[in-house]
Parts: C-alpha cells; structure tokens; sequence
C-alpha cells in the first residue's frame, strides 16, 4: 500500500519534470533544401584584444597512445617557444592551451569541443590515430574552428575546418609503391592492423598493383595490439614474395619483426617497407630486428637541410642529446609555422580570413619547402624512402624528383578511379 | 534525520530536490559546453542506477554493462546517420558507406531508418540481449566471478567484434558526426538544453524506478537472493528469474543512458564499450556506496566530474588516482563513500557511551534499510570468492 501511494506521487512530480525538460525546444530542420544553408553555430568568442593570442593543442598524454602523441606534444611546444621568442603572430605572444585526448576519440571530441567553446582558442594543433580526426572533425565544422592535424593518414577527406600536413595516400604509399616497381618488384605481401588505415592503404595497393602487373600474394590483418605473429609470419615466409608490405601500428610491430627474423627472414633476403615505424619507434621495435629494413615518410632526422638542421639542434637542446625526430613531430611543428603564415597573410585571426587567405602560402620546413593547397587543405610533401641504420636512424635511400602536390582523393590516377566511391 | 529520508515525504522533497538542482539551477548556472559534458555525466549516472540495483542490491557483478550501453547507443547512431544522409545527402547513404564500404545500406540498418523502431529498439533490444543472456546464465547457477569473467568477455568481444566491422558500423572510427536530432537541429544551443533536460528527466526517472523496486517485495527478495541464495530457493522463489528482472532492468537503463549519449556527446565507438568503460562504469558505483540508492549516482557524478577537472591537469596521474581510490574504497570502507557518515556516527556514539555493550543495545536496526548507509554488504572479500568456489 506505501508503496503505491508514493508511486502515485512520483508519477505527477516525473510529469511536470518531463514537461520542463520539452519547454527548451529550439530549431526544427523541416526542409532539406534550406537545411544546408544552416548558419554554423556559435559566433567566435576568440579574443584577439590582449597581447596575447590561445592556441590549443590536443594529444594523448595517457593511454596507448601516449607515447607517440607525446613527442609531437613536444615539437609544437619547440615551435611555440620559438615562435614566442621571435616576437609572436601578428606580435601576439601564444598562449597554449594543452588538453589530454587519453587515446579515446570520444574523449578528442570532448576536449576538442572545449578548447573551442570554452577556451575561445584561435586554433587546434594535434590528433593522431584517424579515429581521433574523425572523432574531432564534426566539432571543427559545427564550431566553425580550426584543426591542424600532423600525420600520414589514409586520404579520403578535404574539410575545411582541418589543414592536413602529414602525407595524404599519394605522398606516402603511392611512392613507395614506385619505388618498389623500380626496384623490379613483381609479388607483394600485405601485413596490417585491422584499422581503417591499414584497410584503406590496402585497398590502394591492390589497385595499383592491379594496374601495375604487381602480384600480391596475401593481405593479412592483425588485431590492434596483437602480439602473434607465428601464422601470418609463415604465410609470408611461404608466400616467396619479392616484398612486404607492413602496416602494422604500434607494439605489433615488435613481435612481427622479431618472429619474422626468427624464421630466417631479412631486409635481404625480404625487404619490409613500414609506413608507421619511424626514429621514434625503432628502438622500441629493435634496432637487431629492423636494421636494413625499408621505411617511407617525407622526413627524416637525417636529412641535409639547413632548416632540420637548426630544427633538430633545437630540439635535442630542449629536451635532450637523445631524442630524436620523427616525420609526425616534423609535421607539426611545420603546421604552428604554417597557421602563423596564414595568419599573417590574413591579416586576422579570424578562421574565414585564414582560410581564405591559406591557399599558396608556404614555408621552409625541415623536410623542404612546404606550400598549401587551398583546394583540399593538404600540403605538398616531397616523399622519401629510407633504410633503417646502424645507429637506429633513417637514411634516405630514395627521394622523389620534386615535391608532391596532395590529392586525397587520387583523382589524377587512373586505376584509383573505382576507389573511394 | 535518516528516518525522514526514508519516509514518504523525505523520498518526495528528495526527488523534488534533485529535480530543481538538475532542470533549473544546472541549465541557468552552467554554460552551453559544460551543461554538455553534465550531460553525458548523467547518461553514465543512469548506468550506474542500473548497476547499484544489479550489483548492489542483487550481488552481480555486471563488468559488462558497456555491451548494453552500446547497442543502445549504435541504435541511436545508426538511425541518426541514416536521417541525417536523408535530410543532407539525398542519397540516403550515411557518408562512411560511400568511403568504406559498398556504398549501399546493409539490410539490418534498414529498420532503423524509422524513429518509432528505433526508440522501441533502444529499450528492447539490450532488454532482450540480457533476457536470454541473464536465463542462459543464471538458470546455470553461474554467479560470482564466473559471471564476471563471462560478463566482461561478452565486452570484449562486442568491443572487437564492432572494429571488425569497418563497413557497416565505421570500425574503430565509431559513428559521429550527427547533425540532427529527429528533426531538430543540434548545433541549436536551446535544442541541446532539451536534449540535457531529457537525460536528467530519465535519470530522474531511474532512481524513482530503482527506488520503487528496492522498497518493494521483488527489492527484498532481490538482497535475499544476493546473501544466501540456496535459501531463498528453499523457500519456494527462484533465485535466476529473480536476478534476471535486475540484469535486465540495469540493461535497459544502460541503453537507454547508451541512446541518450550519441546525440549529447555527438559520438559513439568502440572504445566507448569494450572493457575499460565498462570497469569505469563500476568504479563510480563502487566508490559511491553501491548497496545505496544515491550512491550509485552521485558516486558516478562525482568520479566523471573529478575525472574531467583533474585530467587535463595530471593527465596521466588520474588512472593511478582513481586506481588508488578504487583500491581504499574495496579494501577500508566496502560500502562506499555512503557509508561514511554511518561510520562517524557510529564512532562518535562509541566515545561519547564509552561502553561498547551499552552501544550495541542503543545501536537502531532499521527494519527497511533503504537509504541508511548500514545496509552497504560487509565486503566483496566475502562475497565473491565464496560464491565462487561453489
């Protein structure tokens, strides 16, 4: 009986409460037509009056990723300190604002959400794992922000709101496909991690290697974070193919290189090109295991430019002899430099003026001179094939002629045509 | 004081107390991103709800409420993306598919294009899932650690088996990108004050119905199933359709809170779901008191909240933080923060009597211990492994 009396009383009190929470009812998309014209949401509330300008960086300073995203943390904190000590942007001093994505994309949403609503700054640098870009990339556009996001990734994607300096498909795996062919290479074996970058690479190389009389002997996919190795090292190793191609992310790189000289594999006898394993991960993988092996970025610690050169002193005298430097924190301490450039061509901070103003502006990067395409929000790159050394760094071994323009959606190539419809 | 609580009239001022600090002063003191991120707080206290009654009341331990969580969530995902391709793209083809996949809709993402199945969906679907799953198990007598090992793999496996599927469910890029909201915009500040408010009327709701079911015989019988379940099935009753109704109620409530967080935080993935969130939704339970109504709740609120504040400071400090308080709360006070004024009233009464004979005489034994901190169990230490070993 007591218990129904006060069930009798909740049901009115959860009524009123419900009839509350509908009164906030705000705009109904009814039309289609009119419904993209949509204005983007809330006004800019970036404050440019002080002497100082907010820029946010975004990494994952907890987590899987952690250890990746920290390094690039680091560049873009070189980038910012110099940028500061040469009389600012616009002769603002930034002021960063650092969040931690914990390697969970709904965690790089949140965050990202805040460092645009709450901290009002002019613009994000970082991001790593595509989940993460695709996580981040609805915040951008429906806050009208701006992203600069560092890493080789899978192609497939122009916004507006994002400027991509790492290699989109055809700075990176394209040519080291080139390379290959030149090489005389006629059979390949695909080795990944079951991701949507793996899978989208794969998805390319089995085009290409269609159109290019390249056979490929196995596509083999390794759950993220796996160890075993065993049977798909075997399948390689019977496979008799002239390369492999590896795609694997992180730890899984250890074992599969570590089972795959234990079955008496090597960069001689099978040479493996990596797209994921740069200076930063070598020792991790070990050197004993991947020494010879094949590597393709658009930047190493090695190369002979003044402008890595200053890059990489400047570096290791702010955080040590020891560290090295890696194609991703290249990327994005290139993109601080890049946003400064447009926004001193904008004349503003405003992100419809910069991105007005983005197209065609470029700077003298470590890995060579880097110029903006205002189509698709990439950059050009001029991408490298390196063999890891003795000493645990790349060296280039291959370099194509000029800089690549980006095309992220391969539409200059012919045998791509099918892909990404 | 704790008999006007557990009366009537203390559960309605409760109820209306909770409801004036949720609809009217969270909406008018917070701003648009941290009524937000209130928000999706709310959704994980309405999990929690499900887990106090599950876990606290019927001694499951459920590691595996993501799984629920998640279906409901990539229900409401899946028929967001297909309304939002219908009203943006024309093509009726969630952008991702024309990426990825074939470019076509598979069959069993169809029914989620109408907004009836999928609110129907939301609730039957994880209802349905720990119907079976609850009979298969419990009608087994599996229980203790062997339900949670099963209970956590089943999260696992979800968890791996959505990354798999690059195609259909976007792989470990999960869903995102939504852009309305059955038919309301989402960027519209006062459509995400709605949105706000529904999950705090639900959360509401939750503990009304949480509190309604341990006030009732079902609750009794549910904490008689939980200490000594062989007797309870002496007695005529059987201890599996007992602890089905909860698992399935705390199912319900975890998709439910699942389609409540797409639209709120704007994505769901596979790491929403697999084990670590699933672990998290526990710790909040656990530290809050979770034999206790509130506990539950606030013990989630205030763990995400913590979360939120202190991360971005010590961002790799925190996972040890909330480790360490795990740790203290299981080991030294198994009944949660809730049992904290419990045990200083307790303490103070034993100085003041000096007598601890006289103590015990005076000590009150509330015969409906709803909302006393006291009816916290004695310890996980002896509750898991004895069942266990069974």
């Amino acid at each position: 009986m007591r218990v129904s009396v006060t069930t009798r009383a909740l049901i009115p009190l959860a009524a009123a409460a419900m009839v509350t929470a509908l009164t906030g009812c705000g705009s109904q998309i009814s039309d289609p037509a009119s419904a993209n014209s949509t204005a983007s949401g809330g006004s800019s509330c970036v404050d440019t009056s002080g002497s100082s300008v907010k820029v946010g960086f975004i990494n994952s300073l907890s987590g899987t990723m952690a250890i990746s995203e920290n390094t690039v943390f680091d560049s873009l904190s070189l980038a910012a300190e110099e940028i500061n000590a040469a009389g600012g942007v616009m002769g603002k001093q930034l002021q960063v604002i650092s969040e931690d994505g914990a390697s969970e994309p709904t965690k790089f949403a949140e965050r990202a959400g805040k460092l645009i609503q709450q901290d009002c700054t002019a613009a994000v640098f970082g991001g790593w794992t595509s989940s993460s870009r695709k996580a981040m990339l609805p915040v951008f556009e429906a806050n009208d922000a701006l992203l600069f996001y560092p890493v080789q990734y899978e192609g497939l994607e122009a916004s507006k709101n994002i400027f991509y300096t790492g290699a989109t498909t055809n700075q990176q795996i394209i040519p080291a496909l080139d390379y290959l062919a030149e090489q005389g290479t006629k059979s390949i074996f695909l080795v990944g991690s079951d991701y949507v970058f793996p899978r989208t690479a794969n998805k390319i190389i089995q085009a290409y290697a269609a159109a290019h009389g390249m056979e490929v002997l196995g596509e083999e996919y390794a759950p993220l974070g796996s160890t075993e190795f065993s049977t798909i090292v075997n399948k390689v190793r019977d496979s008799k193919a002239d390369a492999v191609f590896n795609t694997l992310n992180g730890d899984s790189n250890v074992a599969f290189f570590r089972q795959y000289k234990s079955v008496g594999l090597t960069a001689a006898s099978m040479p493996v090109v990596s797209v994921s394993i740069a200076e930063e991960e070598v020792p991790g993988v070990g050197l004993e295991n991947v020494e010879g092996q094949l590597t393709a970025w658009d930047y190493y610690q090695t190369l002979d430019t003044p402008a890595n050169k200053k890059f990489v002193a400047a570096f290791k005298a702010k955080f040590g002899a020891e560290r090295v430097t890696s194609d991703p924190m290249e990327a994005a301490y290139t993109s601080l430099y890049l946003w400064k450039a447009m926004v001193e061509k904008a004349g503003s901070f405003e992100v419809d003026k910069v991105q007005a103003a983005a197209g065609g502006v470029s700077f003298e990067a470590p890995e060579g001179t880097v110029t903006v395409d205002g189509e698709n929000n990439h950059i050009t790159k001029t991408p490298r094939i390196g063999k890891i050394n003795s000493e645990g760094l790349i060296e280039t071994v291959w370099s194509s002629p000029a800089a690549v323009e980006p095309d992220p959606f391969l539409a200059s190539y012919d045998w791509a045509k099918d892909l990404g419809k | 004081m704790s008999t006007f609580l557990q009366s009537r009239w203390g559960v309605l001022t409760g109820f209306a107390v909770g409801a004036v600090l949720l609809l009217v002063l969270a909406p008018t003191g917070l701003s648009v991103f941290n009524l937000a991120l209130l928000g999706k707080f709310i959704c994980f206290a309405i999990v929690a709800v499900g887990i106090g009654l599950a876990w606290g009341r019927g001694g499951m331990l459920t590691l595996g409420q993501g799984v629920f969580f998640g279906l409901g969530a990539y229900i409401m995902a899946m028929h967001l993306k297909l309304a939002d391709a219908f009203l943006f793209g024309g093509s009726g083809v969630p952008d991702f598919m024309s990426l990825y996949g074939s470019g076509e809709v598979p069959g069993w993402w169809e029914p989620f294009r109408s907004p009836v199945v999928t609110l129907i969906a939301v609730v039957l679907v994880p209802g349905l899932v720990a119907l079976v799953l609850g009979l298969a198990v419990f009608k087994r007598r599996v229980k203790g650690a062997y339900f949670a090992i099963l209970s956590q793999a089943l999260a696992a496996a979800f968890a791996v088996f959505l990354i798999g599927q690059q195609a259909t469910t976007g792989g470990s890029n999960g869903l995102s990108g939504f852009r309305s909201f059955f038919g309301f915009d989402l960027k519209d500040p006062s459509n995400k004050l709605m949105l706000y408010s529904i999950a705090a009327v639900v959360l509401l709701l939750a503990v009304g119905t949480s509190r309604q079911l341990m006030n009732s015989r079902f609750g009794e019988l549910l904490i008689a199933v939980r200490d000594q379940e062989e007797r309870v099935r002496f007695l005529g009753y059987d201890p599996a359709t007992i602890k089905t109704v909860a698992y399935v109620i705390a199912a319900v409530m975890a998709g439910i809170a699942g389609a409540l967080f797409v639209p709120i935080v704007g994505i769901i993935s596979p790491a929403d779901v697999g084990v670590i969130p699933s672990i998290a939704f526990l710790i909040g339970v656990a530290i809050g008191g979770r034999a206790t109504l509130l506990g539950p709740v606030l013990g989630a609120l205030s763990v995400a909240i913590a979360q939120a504040s202190l991360s971005s400071t010590f961002p790799s400090f925190w996972v040890y933080f909330q480790g360490l308080l795990f740790v203290l709360v299981i080991g030294f006070m198994p009944g949660g923060l809730a049992s904290l004024p419990g045990l200083v009233s307790r303490l103070r009464r034993h100085r003041a009597e000096q007598h601890p004979t006289e103590q015990r005489k005076t000590e009150p034994a509330p015969p409906r211990p709803i909302l006393a901190p006291e009816s916290a169990p004695p310890a996980t230490a002896t509750e898991v492994p004895e069942e266990a070993s069974r």
